[in-house]
């Protein structure tokens, strides 16, 4: 069944065409990976689905209620995390609940309830009384999001939670995430962490507002990607990139940490031939090995390698 | 409408105000604080005018002159000077405001019958203040001539006659007061401004940080998002109006006439007036800077200038009297001088008070409706 379902769903600002006639569908309980640069129209299409922004052109039907029709229907089923912070510094975390459980028309029994369980999600058990502002980012991104789905919605937005935070709050909140999507409630999530896109059951990738890829990670990395990827590691990696990327049967380079990926057209496999090259060209190769293709790889195949998010 | 949405937005709008206790106070106190600079800037009072007498005759009715003129507490006789040359002195260095002069045929020409000439020469640098010695001046003058023309006239056997009566100047005002006149533009000018500044700074601020998205998108209305936002702030408009009652009491001995239960509905419909610029200035702008200087603009200079707190309306051009119309100020004036000054009641006002109520309509009106628009396009 699915949750939300999107056609051709267009905006413009004056001229500017910020989301191309998207369209995509995610299906009930699942993670839903939104995947795009800095300025792909994400949060646009987003706020679009929340009923906040009204589509220029075509519609999307989320939790049952159409965005363009309906926009106010459609906020009783969701919930939604904003990509800037927006619970309120100056007030205590309990005083923050109170008042989204208030703003959702919570009763005093439920609030209380919730209230609870998000203390514990963020571990904030017993610390209600703490300003908000004085918590650190992992903390405040859990308490955002469960401050998001206090009314319990259906469906969760939420719109790159976890950017600027440590790698462990990432990994804690990702299993929140899990947790959420187990009990059923579809997560729909825009992330700029590549690694991130790999627990998504399903994933979409924007540029520039249009769609260009979608499918599990497993299909992106088959589907969207002919070529094989080789990782090489050498003691001289830019010199070694610059040597490959002259060579005509290398079709992408990209460097990572202190290997270099290269792409090559899926019959080549004379691998001699690479090191003859590099040994000439005084670089010593320690190690050389056809890899399975990371998100990373199909993306940067996709996007080319300056617009990697 | 959502009665537990809105107290849960007011709710979370009190929180913030009780949060920042130094800006509470700064919010309580600055009105007060404004009456008190106002109060006695506009406080066109002089008293204590510095005089100097050149008295050429020395006669019984020129003493009984000065006396008349500095037993008030307008004028203190600072010394007297015998000859012309000493007066430019005088006024040159300030020892004194004015220098009245009075002739040798001072007497002469009053039991004559003809003009007795009294001359007040004044330091004329501060303009107002002059003006201000040479109204009483003429008064003092005038009383006095009608006292000896009654009595001297009489005495030879002529009809009295009164020359000028000036009481009903003096009835009116006893005190020449100006300040009590004044109080109740003051008063409606202080809320105008802190209550359209302070509404449309707290929405403008969940703008600015982005909290107003994660607000519409629950099922907020937009109405009651705007009652509970701006009901913290009326409630405080309501506590500063008492402060400046109070404080207008002490100050400036201003009593409210009128009734009290009629001074708070009456200023109530106007706080709601206010906070409706506010919340249209707040729709129309993204920053709480721009959202400053155009609320304090639309509200300063109006409340000021075309309200009738200085300036009286009927003598304004008749088409800058029907822009007046702009500044709720102008009906609330009309209404605190009928409820403070004259103590009459709601039949003389009511016509005012619908005005404001038709005016917060109009204008909440085309704020909800363009918020509306510019939400869902932005
Ligand atoms: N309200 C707006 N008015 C004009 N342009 C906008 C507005 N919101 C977003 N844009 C533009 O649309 C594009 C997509 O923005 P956004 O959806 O925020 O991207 P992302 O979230 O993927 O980084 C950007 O170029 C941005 O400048
Ligand atoms: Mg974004």
């Amino acid at each position: 069944m699915n949750s939300i379902e999107v056609k051709n769903l267009t905006k413009k600002f004056g001229d500017f065409v910020s989301v191309d006639n998207i369209s995509f569908n995610v299906k009930q309980a699942e993670i839903f990976g939104f995947l795009g640069a800095n300025g792909a129209g994400k949060s646009t299409t987003i706020r679009m689905l929340c009923g906040i922004l009204e589509p220029t052109f075509g519609d999307a039907v989320v939790g049952g209620c159409s965005v363009a029709k309906n926009p106010d229907s459609v906020k009783q089923n969701i919930g939604y995390m904003s990509q800037r912070f927006s619970l309120y510094n100056d007030l205590a975390v309990g005083e923050n609940l109170d008042f989204f459980g208030g703003v959702y028309g919570l009763s005093n029994q439920k609030l209380n309830e919730r209230k609870k369980w998000v203390l514990k999600i963020a571990n904030l058990e017993g610390k209600e009384n703490l300003l908000t502002g004085s918590l650190p980012g992992g903390i405040k991104q859990r308490l955002a999001l469960g401050a998001a789905v206090i009314h319990q919605p259906d469906i969760v937005f939420l719109d790159e939670p976890t950017s600027g935070v440590d790698p462990i709050s990432r990994r804690n909140f990702w299993e929140l995430i899990n947790e959420l999507s187990s009990e059923g409630t579809t997560v729909f999530v825009t992330t700029h962490y590549l690694e991130e896109a790999e627990f998504c059951n399903n994933i979409i990738l924007i540029d520039a507002g249009r769609l260009i890829a979608e499918g599990n990670p497993k299909q992106l990395k088959t589907d969207y990607l002919k070529n094989s990827i080789y990782e090489i590691e050498s003691d001289r990696v830019i010199e070694a990139l610059e040597l490959l990327e002259k060579q005509n049967f290398v079709v992408e380079t990209s460097i990572f940490g202190n290997n270099i990926h290269i792409s090559v057209e899926e019959k080549f496999n004379d691998l001699s031939r690479i090191n003859k090259l590099c040994e000439e060209g005084g670089i010593t190769i320690k190690r050389i090995n056809k890899i399975v293709p990371t998100l990373e790889d199909v993306f940067i195949h996709l996007l080319g390698n300056e617009k990697i998010l | 409408m959502n009665l537990k949405r809105i107290r849960a937005i007011a709710k979370k709008e009190f929180k913030h105000l009780f949060r920042d206790i130094r800006m509470l106070l700064i919010l309580l106190l600055f009105p007060v604080f404004l009456l008190g600079i106002f109060g006695y800037a506009v406080n066109f009072d002089v008293h204590h005018i510095k005089i100097v007498v050149y008295d050429e005759e020395n006669s019984m009715i020129s003493k009984e002159f000065i006396n008349s003129l500095t037993k008030s507490t307008y004028f203190d006789l600072v010394g007297y000077i015998n000859n012309d040359s000493q007066i430019r002195e005088i006024l040159d260095e300030k020892k004194a405001q004015g220098i009245v002069v009075i002739s040798k045929s001072f007497s002469k020409d009053f039991y004559s019958k003809q003009e007795a000439k009294i001359q007040f020469l004044i330091d004329g640098v501060d303009g107002n203040t002059a003006n201000i010695i040479q109204f009483y001046s003429t008064a003092a003058t005038q009383s006095l001539n009608a006292k000896l023309t009654t009595e001297v006239l009489s005495r030879v056997g002529t009809k009295s006659f009164m020359p000028i009566d000036l009481r009903p100047i003096f009835w009116f005002n006893p005190d020449l007061k100006s300040t009590r006149f004044f109080i109740p533009g003051l008063i409606a000018m202080i809320l105008i401004i802190t209550a359209a500044v302070s509404v449309s700074l707290s929405l403008v601020r969940e703008k600015e940080r982005g909290t107003i998205e994660q607000i519409n998108v629950s099922s907020i209305k937009s109405s009651e998002l705007l009652i509970g936002k701006t009901l913290p702030y009326v409630l405080l408009a309501l506590v500063n109006a008492a402060m400046i009652l109070i404080a207008g009491y002490i100050l400036f001995d201003v009593v409210v006439k009128g009734s009290y239960p009629l001074l708070f509905l009456s200023t109530l419909i106007f706080l709601i007036a206010s906070t409706s610029i506010g919340i249209l200035v707040s729709v129309v702008s993204d920053s709480q800077q721009v959202a400053f200087s155009i609320a304090t603009m639309v509200t300063m200079l109006p409340s000021f200038i075309l309200s009738g707190f200085v300036f009286p309306i009927e003598s304004m051009p008749a088409i800058i009297q029907v822009i007046t119309n702009i500044t709720p100020a102008k009906f609330f004036i009309n209404v605190l001088r009928a409820i403070v000054l004259r103590g009459v009641g709601v039949f003389a006002i009511w016509d005012q008070l619908l005005y404001l109520i038709l005016y917060a309509s109009i204008l909440l009106g085309a704020a909800i409706l363009i918020y509306n628009k510019k939400e869902a396009k932005n």
